[in-house]
């Protein structure tokens, strides 16, 4: 078995994902991972440059809908499942660091 | 500006290209987000409005609740083409990516976004110094909820005790604008931002608040000493909230930067926060770790393919864009370059005052000076000011029929009151003195000073002023002064 990614990359992915795995585990996923990507490279190895880029599967394009306001929910249904509120908020634990 | 420089002084700059110590050079990109004008948000039907109560413009596809799913929002797609056109930028076929993170402003725990196929590409803005500026890409994405971190020390970030959020603005439609790095000093991203955001006000497509949040800037800076060619490690800079901290931000990170290599240290890749009470940036986060994204085709948005036609169609909406506003008023001033009364003239709400004018042939000095001036002190108008109205009161002092200073009042009567100049002349009491009314007058004024109507009947022209002086003041100022004028030089030379 080939190994296309190695169990450090397996856990910096979980990590990403926040998945806990054990090392057991990183490594079986490695090995599954890299049979995955080996048949990715099969079909990377075929000459398809005269083929358009699938983009989508459906083939469709263009859908939108008119820019035309619905009502949504009342801010007790949208807070009815918060964990916990305040000030008409969703309140959680902080975050250390900003997002994007 | 001006504060900005100011405050600026201790470092020795004036945010002018020459800014930095001798022999180095600022390289800076800008990415500003601006959100768009639609009714609703960009994959749902919820209302896309600032300032609302908390949690109340919110639905299952913006609160990312299972079983949802987007679907775009045509308005939004044509305000995004529209900035793509107005940026000179190629409007193409496009899909939709998610940007996947875990942060609580984002419940669905990804952000979609466009990644390697953005909707604009490979644009430019000119700015009114003459500079170009490339334009990489313009591509369309959802803004996220706003969080506010309650208790802890200030309210900061660190040591806050809870987030508390609010999606009402999670969804609402945004254009991310990224721009090549060719902005060379700080004064010039302050250009770059300020025609971005009149030329996206002009056609429509946002309100251009920066106070609100509505265009938001972030700045990536690196320096180079002048004549190297590859680009130095760079710095993002976040929390630009004004054209001041853009300035302010991007001197001091140029400057920390430079004294970082004079010092032998290297700088690293992050993002940075600027702080604008202490005046400098803070590291956030190293960029390599928090930037891995793992983006992949959103499978619940099919690909954008714009026709031709569809583009046309819009290009037929733009509109004139500042530049070329600008170029049309230093065009009938017979100037070369531009100067702050035409700055003020083409904004959104002035210059369809100053097209009509000048469209009815009316005289471009007083038009400038008019919309820039008076019109300019009156703003905002009210909707039903009819622009009209304007032209009719050009018409009116052009002609003689009102004088410069009878013309100012009677626009703000009109503003004031929302009626036609005529009537707020009549209202005001200046309708016109006849000739025969002002005849009689001078004639007055004559016989009460003889000794200087001798003066000037001999030649003393400069006594001209003080004739003109007795009858405004006789006549409370209603006169006009050119028939004031015409009328004394005719009766000097009859008698
Ligand atoms: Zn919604």
């Amino acid at each position: 078995m080939s190994s296309r990614i190695s169990p450090k990359e397996v856990a910096h992915v979980a990590m990403l994902a926040r998945l806990s795995l054990t090392d057991e585990e990183a490594e079986l996923y490695a090995s599954q991972l890299s049979s995955v990507l080996d048949h990715a490279s099969d079909i990377e190895s075929l000459d398809i440059h005269d083929l358009e880029v699938t983009a989508h599967p459906l083939g469709l394009v263009n859908r939108t809908r008119s820019d035309s306001v619905v009502s949504g929910l009342s801010q007790a249904e949208a807070l009815s499942q918060a964990p916990d509120e305040a000030q008409g908020m969703f309140s959680v634990p902080p975050v250390l660091g900003e997002p994007s | 500006m001006a504060n900005a420089e100011t405050d600026l002084k201790d470092l020795g700059v004036r945010g002018e290209s020459d800014f930095l110590p001798d022999g180095w050079e600022l390289v800076c990109g800008l990415e500003v987000h601006t959100e768009l004008k639609t009714k609703t948000k960009l994959f749902c039907g919820c209302a896309n409005v600032f300032g609302a109560q908390a949690n109340t413009n919110v639905c299952p596809t913006c609160l990312g609740l299972p079983g949802s799913l987007p679907v775009l929002n045509e308005r939004a797609l044509e305000i995004a083409a529209m900035i793509g056109l107005a940026l000179s930028a190629k409007v193409q076929a496009s899909i939709f990516h998610r940007k996947n993170y875990f942060y609580p402003d984002m419940p669905k725990d990804f952000q979609i976004s466009q990644y390697d196929i953005p909707l604009n590409a490979d644009g430019y803005l000119i700015l009114p110094s003459g500079k170009r500026i490339g334009i990489e890409r313009a591509h369309v994405e959802e803004d996220t909820g706003k969080i506010t971190h309650l208790g802890g020390a200030s309210g900061r970030i660190h040591g806050a005790e809870r987030a508390l959020i609010d999606y009402n603005r999670s969804g609402v439609p945004l254009v991310e604008i990224v721009s090549r790095p060719d902005i060379a000093s700080p004064e010039e991203a302050r250009e770059y931002v300020s025609e971005l955001r009149s030329t996206l006000v002009a056609i429509g497509a946002s309100d251009g608040k920066m106070e609100e949040g509505s265009l938001r800037v972030d700045a990536n800076v690196s320096v180079r000493p002048i004549g190297e060619t590859p680009f130095r490690t760079r710095c993002e800079i976040k929390n630009l909230n004004s054209l001041r901290s853009l300035v302010r931000a991007i001197t001091f990170e140029a400057h920390r930067q430079v004294a970082a290599y004079l010092a032998g240290e290297k700088v690293t890749q992050q993002t940075r926060h600027w702080d604008e009470s202490a005046g400098r940036t803070v590291a956030l986060r190293n960029k390599e770790e928090a930037e891995d994204y793992r983006y992949f085709p959103e499978p619940d948005l099919v690909p954008l393919r714009p026709s031709e036609e569809w583009i046309e169609g819009l290009r037929s909406q733009l509109g004139e864009l500042p530049k070329e506003r600008r170029a049309r008023l230093v065009e009938s001033l017979g100037l070369t370059d531009t100067n702050d009364q035409i700055e003020t003239a083409i904004s959104v709400e002035l210059y369809p005052f100053a097209r009509s004018a000048l469209a009815a042939g009316l005289d471009p000095k007083i038009t400038v000076a008019r919309c820039a001036n008076e019109l300019a002190s009156l703003a905002p108008l009210d909707e039903s000011f009819e622009i009209s109205w304007f032209v009719e009161l050009l018409r009116m002092e052009t002609n003689g029929e009102v004088s410069a200073t009878q013309a100012k009042s009677i626009l703000a009567e009109v503003a004031k009151n929302l009626i036609s100049p005529k009537a707020a002349q009549e209202r005001l009491g200046f309708s016109q003195l006849t000739d025969d009314q002002l005849t009689k007058t001078i004639n007055e004024a004559i016989l009460q000073n003889p000794k200087e109507w001798e003066r000037f009947r001999t030649g003393e022209a400069q006594l001209q002023g003080f004739f003109v002086g007795k009858i405004m003041k006789a006549t409370s100022g209603k006169a006009d002064g050119k028939a004031v004028v015409r009328i004394l030089l005719a009766t000097a030379e009859q008698r």
